[in-house]
């Protein structure tokens, strides 16, 4: 275990991390793309492909799902959080009496108390320290620093107003690049004084250097992929219950990986694992937010237990906004290279990575920057090196995901945006560069220049399908004639690879726990089945999803398969949900113990019709003797003999459990053309058409994954045009209400235009690949390419997201453009 | 997000909100729709210790034409304005604002007379009533009177209402002959106050020169304001004359003073009110014709 509760103990400075990524899995050569999704079961199954409307909808439509507030407890008490006015201050004085005087009021719990319990710092998912509350300094805005405990919700928020805390304000360090100076230091508590707290290098450095100094062509921008926060509607939230009787901490909790917190409580707290229960129930919303353990719970699971009531805490939007993780933060310096028939050969990328007060990063343990590596994209190229440091500022820790597989957005931005630019530079049509550029079909599994194998794909199929369902041709002719009247039209194209799926276990941990994750499957004497997963749903559609697997392997109807998740007591041990890897692994489990009972039904079967089980086939959903389909035994049937009339040399039952370790990760990739129209006099960007064609491999559900489409590139749109965490030079959060942080909403999206091409992934047991950050992933650069491709005859090169109308403007009358 | 503690009263008539207003003075807050006193509450910006519901006052939820005027009752909901043939049909400046003050859920709640009582510049009617040269009827213990728009706004948050004094009813003369206006709006999304905006009443004369003409400027001063400088800008030119446009587009840049925020530099304002004041005279012109 990677977990140390040393506050002291300094991190990896600037060493080097030797990552290994390669994956050999075996894979076949080619995989065929096609277009059309099939299925092998009728609509009364509902196996895999149909278009089943989701099972878990019902209740949320008619405001019956059940999220952590809504559950109440006898005796309930609230807790509410005294939060820091200073990015970075001392704290010379808590003065909480008035508070305590107060009718209602149990406790005030500050960091002082908490460090008697050796339970004021926690560790971070990479291994880093944080403060659950301070007890000399702030070192951020909005950190907590101490906890009121009250009978109700509104005395709880009267309290925190009556605690007074005496602050000595300190210079705080806003910008990485301050920090990089290390004039004023954020972590006193680490024994080397530095903001420095990772160096990562992937790739071949020399390599590289050789490719760049023998290029025809080198183009370099500088980026900044901004600070950003997933906003999930639901803010996050517990119900922490411990029963001094039962020595049980029952804990309610918002959170997308269930079975890893109850590991973390049970190491960080010294309280027994099997008297810790995680219950998350439905969640509205994660995308990767609710992925860490933020000092709000600890503190509650704290006062629980000391109180020995239940305890509530549920965090205001401002609190979200404001303390919870953020995502991405990376400035990027990025240089592509070509040789002289303007084929890409090379990257070169110096990264910076502003962390906050911790590296509280959701990534797997071995990979600091995630799977940024990923960056060469759909591209061959000969030499990628990726170049990157990490620093500490005063700011609230992170990053987590933000609907993307570790840091695969930040690269995917990169790419595309250099893609593009290289395609103007040089003068060729960014489609047809594209197309030029591509790994061919053939080359698949790819070995890329940074380390992955990729397992499949078909990039030049996808653009192609984009490029027809808009008339790429003819908006190209549009916009020349546009351009002649002084009209600003914009075409951008991302052609985008993602990388989700998390395992393999050899290489990915998350705090040392490989990230495999499991099913358990059981079949009752009816029929009927309910199966359980490691993984948490947060409106991907698990129940939905899981049982279209699981009735496409048995023939169990859909609707007679309960999925559930979520309860540490009942559920298999997983790694949870988030970075597109609940499909990879979880459904790949699900398939794996459906076979698994498929081969026990087999024997039953046999043993039932007196027959071989070498004799019998399987059709949708009896296993039958070949050749004779009235000689046959349904699931429903076996089920039943299961449990009545198996033979004697076969247990009864028929259940299976499978903990799936994927041989690889997979590789889902798309292409999106955006088309947009610039308003000159206020720089207002109007999408016109957005076209997104993805390719996750096999589909399970179309309509599930159009829902995740449609969702996803709304979150694309989101950083592209709309949100960012901004700071002010004391590093006071200005952007702490929605009416700050711009969340775009159905009047802001275009009408979004999907389809699809199907590669399947040859190592995932039903040959799917994760869909659901892809669109996030790929509709940022679709969006920024579009808009400098409307002003690139203007010498406009670059403009980073979110791409705000001033920014526009400002563009526009640099080049001298008005109304 | 959890509000302080305050009391609560629901009057059942003007005369009775005005009592408690008497008895409660600056310690009352009035709720009508409560789109901007509630977030205000909830994050403890506002601490009024009383508040007084008018939602139970019926009698003042009426928008109706009368005497040569558009009387909007201080209950009159925004989206009463959106589905009011009056208002689409003879209204197109208020119309307009309609359609984009806030999104259609804050719209179902909020309150014409909250809108102005507020005296928010950010908010978007102070700007269309001071370009239809709108009056405020006000009731308190002395009786009801009239204030003219002009003398309505006084500062930031502050207007001519006095501690005990109920903004009852707003007034907007009848546009005639030869009338348009418009309301031009730039917005970062819907929801969000205007980066800039303008609001144009005008009456074009016989031979297609501006009349008279009323210019409101949204977002980009302290306190909502008149843009005087566009309006002398246009009166006797002709507004067909791209050169006449773009002064008073200069003119409203000029007269603004925003500040710089997350909606942009106070040049890229001044530059969004140039354009956004020349398309809205456009449309008003076209309107007129």
């Amino acid at each position: 275990m990677a977990i140390y509760h040393d506050p002291s103990k300094p991190k990896h400075v600037a060493d080097r991390v030797e990552i290994k990524t390669k994956v050999k899995d075996g894979a076949s050569a080619e995989v065929p793309t096609t277009h059309d999704v099939t299925t092998t079961t009728p609509k009364e199954i509902c196996g895999i492909g149909h278009r089943m409307k989701r099972k878990e909808d019902p209740r949320f439509i008619q405001g019956k799902g059940r999220y952590v507030d809504d559950f109440k407890l006898p005796g309930m008490l609230y807790m509410d959080i005294v939060r820091s006015p200073y990015a970075h201050a001392k704290i010379l004085e808590i003065d909480a009496s008035e508070a305590l005087a107060m009718d209602g009021v149990l406790a005030v719990i500050t960091g002082k108390d908490l460090e008697a319990h050796g339970l004021h710092w926690m560790p971070t998912l990479m291994s880093d320290t944080q403060m659950v509350l301070p007890t000399d300094k702030v070192v951020y805005y909005a950190q907590e620093v101490c906890a009121v405990i009250a009978t109700d919700r509104y005395t709880a928020a009267d309290a925190i107003e009556a605690v007074y805390v005496d602050y000595e304000p300190l210079k705080p360090v806003v910008s990485p690049f301050d920090a990089l100076k290390d004039e004023v230091i954020v972590r006193d508590d680490k024994e080397i004084r530095t903001n420095r707290i990772w160096h990562w290098e992937v790739g071949d450095e020399a390599a590289t250097d050789a490719i760049f100094d023998s290029a025809t062509t080198v183009i370099k921008e500088t980026m900044y992929i901004p600070r950003i926060h997933v906003s999930s509607i639901e803010t996050c939230g517990m119900v922490a219950n411990y029963n001094p009787a039962t020595e049980k901490m029952q804990i309610y909790m918002t959170t997308q990986a269930p079975h890893a917190v109850r590991t973390v409580f049970a190491l960080v707290t010294g309280l027994p694992e099997q008297k810790i229960q995680i219950i998350s129930p439905d969640i509205g919303g994660g995308f990767g937010g609710k992925v860490p353990v933020y000092p709000g719970y600890v503190i509650g699971a704290v006062a629980s237990l000391l109180i020995g009531k239940p305890v509530k805490w549920i965090e205001d939007r401002s609190e979200n906004l404001q303390a919870d993780s953020f995502a991405r933060d990376y400035h990027l310096e990025a240089e592509m290279a070509a040789d002289e028939n303007g084929k890409i050969v090379g990257l070169r990328v110096n990264g910076l990575a502003d962390h906050g007060c911790a590296d509280s990063a959701a990534n797997p343990s071995k990979f600091p920057a995630g799977l940024f590596s990923i960056c060469t994209g759909s591209y061959d190229m000969k030499a990628a090196h990726v170049n990157f440091d990490a620093v500490y500022t005063n700011k609230p820790p992170g990053g987590v995901a933000y609907r993307c597989s570790f840091r695969v957005t930040e690269a995917v931005h990169m790419v595309e945006r250099l893609t593009s630019m290289m395609a103007h530079e040089l003068g060729v049509d960014p489609a047809a560069y594209r197309m030029n550029n591509f790994i061919k079909p053939e080359q698949f599994p790819y070995e890329s220049p940074t380390g992955w194998e990729y397992d499949s794909g078909n990039y030049h199929a996808a653009l192609e399908k984009a490029m027809e369902m808009i008339d790429y041709d003819g908006l190209r002719k549009e916009q020349l004639e546009k351009r002649e009247r002084g009209e600003l039209m914009g075409i951008g194209i991302s052609s985008f690879t993602e990388v989700v799926g998390a395992g393999p276990a050899k290489d990915y941990d998350i705090l040392g726990i490989k990230m495999f994750d499991s099913a358990e499957i059981r079949v009752h004497p009816t029929g009927k089945a309910i199966a359980r997963f490691g993984t948490k749903s947060q409106g991907q559609g698990h129940e939905t999803t899981y049982a279209q697997i699981i009735a496409e392997v048995l023939g169990i109807p859909a609707l007679d398969i309960d999925i559930e998740e979520g309860d540490t007591d009942t559920a298999p041990y997983g790694l949870g949900t988030y970075a597109s890897r609940s499909t990879p692994t979880a459904g790949a489990a699900a398939a794996m113990a459906a076979r698994k009972i498929k081969a026990k039904a087999r024997k039953i079967a046999a043993h039932l019709l007196e027959a071989h089980e070498d004799d019998l086939e399987w059709n949708v959903s009896q296993w039958q003797v070949k050749g004779s389909p009235d000689k046959a035994k349904t699931i429903q049937e076996i089920a039943f003999a299961a449990y009545t009339d198996h033979p004697d040399d076969l247990q009864a039952g028929l259940e299976a459990t499978d903990y799936y370790n994927p041989p690889n990760l997979t590789f889902p990739f798309g292409s999106y053309i955006c088309v947009v129209d610039i308003d000159k006099g206020t720089g207002e960007i109007h999408i016109r058409r957005f076209v997104a064609i993805d390719d996750c491999g096999n589909i399970i559900n179309p309509l599930v994954v159009e829902g995740q489409v449609h969702g996803g590139l709304t979150m694309g749109l989101a950083p592209a045009m709309y949100e960012e965490i901004v700071y002010d030079e004391n590093g006071q959060c200005l952007t702490g209400t929605l009416a700050d942080y711009l969340v775009p909403t159905a009047v802001e999206s275009p009408k979004w235009e999907t389809g699809h091409t199907i590669t399947p992934s040859p190592h995932h047991p039903i040959g799917a690949k994760g869909v659901g950050e892809s669109p996030t992933v790929g509709a940022p650069p679709a969006i920024a390419n579009a808009v400098v491709d409307a002003m690139w005859h203007l010498g406009v090169r670059h403009i980073d997201i979110p791409i705000t109308p001033e920014k526009v403007w400002q563009a526009l009358r640099d080049a001298g453009v008005t109304e | 997000m959890i509000p302080g503690k305050f009391d609560y009263y629901a009057p059942t008539s003007v005369d009775e909100a005005i009592d408690m207003l008497v008895t409660h003075g600056s310690e009352a807050k009035i709720l009508a729709g409560g789109q901007s006193l509630i977030p205000a509450m909830r994050y403890r910006l506002a601490v009024p210790e009383v508040l007084i519901d008018i939602n139970g006052l019926t009698d003042l939820n009426y928008l109706k034409q009368v005497n040569g005027h558009l009387a909007i009752g201080a209950m009159c909901r925004e989206v009463d304005l959106e589905e009011s043939d009056v208002v689409q049909s003879q209204y197109h400046l208020l119309a307009d604002a309609a359609e984009v003050i806030a999104d259609p859920l804050v719209r179902n709640q909020a309150t014409v007379g909250g809108n102005i009582a507020h005296a928010d510049p950010a908010n978007d009617h102070p700007a269309v009533m001071l370009a239809y040269d709108a009056t405020v009827v006000a009731k308190g213990p002395s009786g009801e009177r009239t204030i003219p728009i002009d003398s309505f706004f006084t500062d930031l948050f502050e207007s001519a209402l006095s501690e005990q004094e109920l903004l009852t009813e707003i007034r907007i003369p009848t546009p005639g002959a030869n009338s348009g206006g418009a309301y031009v709006k730039l917005e970062r999304k819907v929801g969000d106050y205007a980066i800039g905006a303008v609001a144009v009443q005008l009456t074009l004369a016989a031979d297609g020169t501006v009349a008279a003409a009323r210019i409101g400027l949204t977002n980009v001063y302290y306190m909502p304001m008149r843009a005087t400088g566009a309006e002398a800008a246009l009166i006797g030119q002709d507004p067909s004359d791209e050169a006449v446009l773009e002064a008073a587009g200069i003119a409203a840049a000029a007269e603004c003073d925003p500040s710089a925020d997350l909606r942009g530099s106070a040049a890229y304002k001044r530059d969004v009110i140039r354009t956004l004041a020349k398309r809205a005279i456009t449309k008003a012109v076209e309107r007129a014709r």
